[in-house]
């Protein structure tokens, strides 16, 4: 009982910050602006399908870019001592002391027309757009979201116990069947938090897109967009948002169970 | 019968942060045999096993299996399978995939993997468990796992790690048996690393004792136990009374201040020496008819046997009998002189012995300085002057542990503890050399501490400034 009533303040806190809004969200999504009942606001957010597809794939793409970079980072760092892998974890998190906002500007003036970057290329006779494309909306979503990534996936690989490698090369395994058999199946509960933490904010994160894909939009800055003007789209289509995000937690988490039983 | 060698170690030395681990480990174990790597922790003992293994490399030193050099080769190209400390299990596989991981590495064909699975968890008494997950199976059903999935590869040297440390008394003790039963049964080479003496005795075919990186004694555990090669091997198996004494002449040591009768030579005369004797070898005789006698102060019975005190002079004696006598009657000890053994002492001298030059002096205060490994010492009650080269004779008795930060040495090295009946004759080593001291407390073995001097009792003695050595003109 006495838990009970210790957790009692982070059940206030859930019902108001969580489980209010999200109802909200839910009958705001339903209504018009005069409050009946409607399905108008999905019909307009059916109309927003192809931003929703662009946001997804921009989100997986990333997702797979951060996975791809921090897997090897992850096992390397997992194998160096202790002290240099608390440094290397700290310098890691260092871009994330500074706001979000400010890190994305740093983005902007570094790939912009006659920027650092641009200039250097130019000197050596290589002119291209950095600036106002794809490529660089998910160069700023990498760097954006790369420490959630390497965060879980580091955690789970230090926790494999060294005596498990062990094991394995004293049955016979070489170094490629040593990570085979032993260190990714063991890893998958870490790839899978770790591509929930990054897809998930990815797909709708919002001024990424406008600010380095040239004022292009993803879902994110829809949302934000008519939560400006007109509420109840804007739920609708944040309703639409969380129900795929949903959908691709469960298909993601039940992959991870059944590859890693017992971790 | 003279057994082949199918592991030979040769002056292996390993070091880490400038510790010494392994100091020139030399050691064959031979084909089929099962061997122990004894000793307390920090011994060096699991470095040997992972060297064996593959999953070290030695600093300096050859590793030769069946005759060939083996150095460098990584472990998985070794046909030595290892036991590890908490089994390292593979949590993601269930018992049948973690008995089967070596063989599948091998490529057999299946029903071949599946029959040898199933084989050998028969033989470790798991039938059945295959579809178990291991992280559900209990400490002694996991540690069999771990023996099976060794096992299985049908390697010549299965290497075991302190296997059964986890697990509780009786479950070890039957484990013990079990494991000396798979052993003959399997026909292989079991290398075994314990710090549990009884264990030890237990499973062996021969005992390999190790202390501070280096072998102390190899043998059966009968001669282990009847023949220890000095008093840290008497310690540390079984129980002993580890006595300071002086060799007489050949078969006539002093023991106490007595005369005794024992069966060793060849000590030379008047040398002082350990001897051990073991409780249950003492037999206890009215005062007249003992050789030697003493006040009980202490009785307990133990189930089989009475363990009683015995106080000598100023020395606790420790008697093993199942005749209990009543604590402040007098009796008399005799033993005979085939369980009188002899040793030669861990350190050569009685006292610590050490040369120093007299770095500053105070004639008025009658006090004096010198530098040990470069720090102060003032000695008060006696005068030389400055520059006089003095050898100094320092009884045990004149070196204590120090509380923190207030030594003349810090972190010297406690190397050996031994409980002499009336006091722990303790071995210390600081950067330079090694120190003998006396403690009435117990200390723990490879810990650091600080030591601090006391000179009141040493002898100082002049070393002419002409002559090269000290030896008198």
């Amino acid at each position: 009982m006495r838990s009970k009533k210790l957790a009692l303040p982070y059940a206030v806190w859930m019902a108001a910050f969580t489980l209010v809004p999200l109802i909200l969200i839910i009958t705001n999504s339903f209504q018009d602006s005069s409050g009946h009942f409607t399905f108008d606001n999905l019909y307009k957010a059916w109309e927003y399908r192809e931003v929703f597809l662009y946001s997804l794939e921009i989100a997986l793409v990333s997702t797979l870019i951060c996975l791809l970079l921090a897997y090897p980072m992850s096992y390397m760092i997992s194998r160096m001592s202790e002290k240099t892998q608390s440094i290397i974890i700290m310098l890691i998190t260092v871009p994330m002391w500074m706001n979000f906002l400010l890190r994305l500007l740093g983005w902007v003036i570094l790939l912009q027309n006659n920027g650092p970057i641009d200039t250097l290329l130019n000197l050596i006779g290589i002119d291209v757009q950095l600036k106002d494309n794809d490529g660089a909306v998910v160069l700023g979503m990498v760097y954006e979201y790369l420490p959630f990534m390497i965060m879980p996936l580091h955690t789970v690989m230090s926790k494999i116990d060294k005596s498990l490698i062990e094991a394995a090369q004293d049955l016979g395994s070489n170094g490629f069947n040593v990570f085979r058999k032993v260190v990714f199946p063991l890893s998958v509960p870490g790839i899978v938090s770790g591509i929930t933490m990054v897809f998930v904010p990815s797909a709708s994160t919002f001024l990424v897109a406008q600010y380095l894909g040239g004022n292009k939009k993803m879902i994110g800055d829809i949302i934000e967009q008519y939560f400006k003007s007109d509420q109840n789209t804007g739920s609708a289509i944040a309703l639409c948002l969380m129900v795929v995000i949903l959908l691709f937690i469960i298909i993601t988490n039940q992959f991870g169970d059944e590859e890693a039983v017992g971790v | 019968m003279e057994q082949k060698s199918i592991v030979s170690l040769r002056n292996i030395n390993v070091n880490f942060d400038g510790e010494v681990i392994l100091n020139n480990i030399d050691l064959d174990i031979k084909d089929k045999e099962f061997i122990t790597l004894l000793g307390p922790s920090g011994c060096g003992k699991t470095t040997t096993l992972r060297i064996i293994g593959g999953f070290l490399e030695p600093d300096s030193g050859d590793v030769y299996y069946d005759g060939n050099r083996i150095n460098g080769t990584p472990p998985n190209k070794r046909n030595v399978n290892t036991v590890f400390q908490k089994y390292a299990l593979f949590p993601h596989l269930n018992v049948f995939e973690n008995v089967a991981f070596g063989l599948k590495l091998k490529k057999l064909p299946k029903a071949e993997i599946k029959e040898k699975v199933k084989k050998m968890l028969s033989i470790v008494d798991l039938k059945g468990y295959e579809k178990r997950s291991v992280s559900k199976l209990s400490g002694g059903q996991q540690q069999r796992v771990a023996i099976a999935r060794a096992l299985v590869c049908d390697p010549d040297i299965i290497l075991l790690d302190e296997p059964l440390g986890a697990l509780d008394l009786k479950l070890r003790k039957d484990m013990q048996i079990e494991l000396k039963n798979i052993q003959k049964m399997t026909k292989k080479t079991f290398v075994y690393v314990t710090h549990d003496q009884e264990e030890a005795l237990t499973m062996s075919d021969r005992v390999v004792v190790m202390n501070n990186g280096k072998v102390e004694q190899v043998g059966s555990p009968i001669d282990i136990y009847n023949e220890p090669a000095n008093a840290f091997v008497a310690d540390f198996i079984g129980e002993a009374n580890i006595l300071n004494a002086t060799m007489i002449d050949d078969y006539k040591v002093r023991i106490l201040g007595t005369e005794f009768e024992c069966e060793d030579a060849g000590f030379g005369k008047m040398k002082p020496v350990d001897v051990v004797i073991r409780p249950e070898d003492i037999e206890v005789t009215t005062p007249e008819e003992g050789t030697i006698s003493g006040i009980v102060v202490n009785s307990v019975f133990k189930g089989v046997h009475y363990e009683m005190e015995v106080k000598c002079n100023n020395c606790i004696i420790l008697i093993h009998s199942t005749v209990s006598q009543n604590v402040g009657k007098k009796i008399g000890m005799k033993v005979t002189p085939y369980n009188i053994h002899i040793m030669n002492k861990l350190f050569p001298t009685a006292d610590n012995e050490l040369t120093v030059t007299v770095t500053s002096d105070n004639e008025e205060e009658n006090t004096f300085s010198f530098e040990i490994e470069g720090n102060e010492v003032t000695v008060e009650g006696a005068h030389f002057p400055k520059d006089t080269v003095l050898n100094v004779t320092l009884p045990p008795s004149g070196i204590s542990f120090a509380g923190e930060d207030e030594g003349d040495l810090t972190d010297v090295y406690i190397e050996s503890v031994i409980w002499k009946g009336e006091y722990n004759e303790i071995i210390v080593e600081s950067d330079e050399r090694k120190w003998i001291m006396h403690s009435a407390q117990d200390e723990q073995v490879a810990t650091y501490a600080p030591i601090c001097f006391n000179f009141r009792d040493a002898k100082f003695e002049i070393v002419p400034p002409d002559t090269e050595d000290s030896d008198e003109i």
